[in-house]
């Protein structure tokens, strides 16, 4: 085998995984890019020149600020909800034994593999046929990010529980704690990460999402929503800006959680 | 299971504590759960419900109201004249599935294997794009494949425009709408794979290669069988968000390109067809419930909500 074949073979692998990788960052890099552009007219698609003004007036275009404010809204008030309502099923479902476990967990998992846009159809249909549904708008767009999240919250926290030392409790237990000041002072702050981790999955659903919220939310614009309406006229520059903000926001976040990761594991893996 | 049960109560009960969840044990599994599954009977089963019934009314098409009737032949209507979009759905989310396996399961197995301490930075790139609001990542590839852009310039020199695209064009094109939902929901894909080929005891491939299989040999008997779990899961968690996406074709593509969830989208909010929309909705749910039932009988439902 020649030199350079054995060169190709061996990086072969290497090589596609930067191809790879590129393929996943480049439209991240196009956003970004496209947030500094300057365009002529109301298409935010070719490359017109450098300018930092879109940053500076991120709130020059009419109804993006309220959209944003509404999303933040929504996705705070949904977090609360559906992390404390999945906990709760997590619990359940790990530490204890009962009747209805297998239709529990088929409850848990349909929402998450329903395609969205049919959880959006079957809402709207719902809130439109029944009178003590409250009309489309905030109540029915929170309703609606609560359901779709309590299952990514019953996940991640199940998680967390089942590779948890029940020791721990135990000894509590035996130290004279009832079952409540156990809970409080030994499994809350144990499974306290994955409840702050599920609270932040629901927060980044929650704000992210579309074809749901499109069916539910009457005329509230959120951010979603703004865009979508935007994209038919021309998205404007902010749009980028704001799209590049929550993925800064997004990466620091997750950037710090894999150094304390990374930090806290000893430097010598067992192979 | 009985083992779950028993631990709590194995602890030395101390009888007058006195709260209410200790004096009734047994119930405690339901108090913790009520809430949260009331919510979920309530605004997840309840909806479906209705959609169901509402797929078997009748409108009128005077006044647009409309009343149950037990109208089966809404589904033969919905499948008589929408097969196109909804074989194109299962088309699409096909080919995107296959090619988002193909380009994840070589990146999955180089983090999983090569990837030494940095690996949760290698998952973290991986994710990035979910960081980027969907709608705007996705009007990120109407820029790249944009008529002026970069790729439709080089296709173009390539002689390649007409192969890869039509008329000259990207946009519009199957072509962009595949590579949407293939961006899109690619890190699904990538994720469970990397679960699995991560879990795989590495010893057990230096044993294949020990006894004389060459690496070609080694990874089609040993690695990847051990990955297929994360195969199964990661093609479902594709397949199933993009079968029933319509933004891709919607932002990508024009009306022929359109997929069920376009339809469906329309016809509900558009056209305030509800019978034919809730019938199109519930096809589509079927089929990928038929798919969902695959996937329970193999890996078991206690290991797909974790």
């Amino acid at each position: 085998m020649s030199a350079a074949l054995r060169f190709v073979k061996h990086h072969a692998l290497t090589a596609y995984v930067l191809l790879a990788f590129a393929y996943l960052l480049v439209p991240i890099a196009v956003v970004i890019m496209f947030s500094f552009n300057n365009p002529r007219g109301r298409f935010n698609y070719t490359w017109e020149g450098f300018t930092l003004d879109n940053w500076r007036h991120w709130d020059a275009v009419p109804g993006l600020k309220s959209a944003i404010f509404l999303s933040l809204e929504v996705a705070a008030l949904t977090s609360i909800a559906a992390t404390a309502l999945g906990t709760l099923i997590a619990l359940a479902l790990v530490r204890y034994g009962f009747r209805g476990r297998g239709a529990t967990n088929l409850l848990i998992f349909l929402p998450m593999s329903a395609p969205e846009i049919v959880l959006g159809a079957s809402l709207l249909t719902l809130f439109l046929s029944m009178s003590v549904m409250p009309s489309l708008g905030f109540g029915t767009i929170l309703i609606a990010h609560v359901m779709f999240s309590i299952s990514y919250v019953v996940v991640t926290v199940k998680a967390r529980l089942i590779g948890f030392d029940r020791h721990l409790e135990e000894a509590a237990m035996d130290l004279g704690a009832n079952e409540w000041t156990t809970f409080r002072k030994v499994t809350l702050p144990l499974i306290a990460p994955a409840i702050l981790a599920g609270a932040l999955l629901v927060f980044a659903l929650s704000v992210d999402d579309f074809v749901i919220t499109n069916f539910v939310a009457g005329s509230k614009v959120t951010f979603p929503l703004f865009v979508w309406g935007a994209a038919r006229v021309g998205a404007p520059p902010q749009v980028n800006v704001i799209g590049s903000a929550i993925f800064v926001i997004a990466l620091a976040i997750m950037v710090v959680n894999v150094l304390v990761q990374i930090r806290r594991r000893p430097t010598v893996q067992p192979a | 299971m009985a083992e779950a049960a028993g631990s709590l109560s194995a602890a030395p009960a101390r009888a007058g504590t006195g709260s209410l969840l200790h004096r009734h044990r047994r119930l405690t599994p339901y108090l913790l759960l009520a809430p949260g599954l009331a919510f979920l009977a309530l605004f997840f089963l309840v909806p479906i419900g209705f959609l169901g019934y509402q797929s078997l009314e009748t409108q009128n098409p005077i006044d647009f109201s409309n009343s149950f009737t037990w109208a089966w032949h809404n589904y033969a209507d919905a499948l008589s004249g929408y097969d196109s979009q909804l074989i194109r759905s299962f088309e699409y989310a096909a080919i995107a599935t296959a090619i988002a396996l193909l380009l994840s399961y070589p990146l999955a197995y180089w983090i999983a294997f090569r990837g030494g301490r940095w690996k949760n930075l290698f998952l973290l790139m991986i994710i990035a794009p979910f960081f980027v609001t969907y709608l705007i990542r996705t009007l990120a590839w109407e820029t790249i494949l944009a008529d002026q852009g970069p790729v439709v310039h080089f296709l173009r020199f390539a002689h390649l425009i007409n192969v890869v695209g039509q008329n000259d064009r990207l946009l519009a094109t199957p072509t962009a709408v595949v590579a949407g939902i293939t961006y899109n929901f690619l890190p699904f894909m990538a994720l469970p794979l990397y679960v699995a080929l991560e879990q795989i005891d590495q010893r057990l491939i230096e044993a294949a290669q020990d006894l004389y299989s060459n690496k070609a040999r080694a990874f089609l008997h040993v690695t990847l069988p051990l990955s297929m779990p994360g195969v199964i899961a990661g093609t479902l968690l594709t397949f199933i968000p993009a079968a029933g996406d319509f933004i891709n074709a919607q932002l990508l593509g024009t009306p022929g390109q359109y997929m069920i969830g376009n339809v469906i989208q329309s016809k509900f909010l558009e056209l305030t067809d509800y019978p034919a929309a809730a019938s199109l909705s519930l096809l589509l749910m079927a089929v990928i419930l038929a798919l969902v039932a695959v996937y329970v009988r193999v890996l078991g439902t206690e290991k797909l909500t974790g």
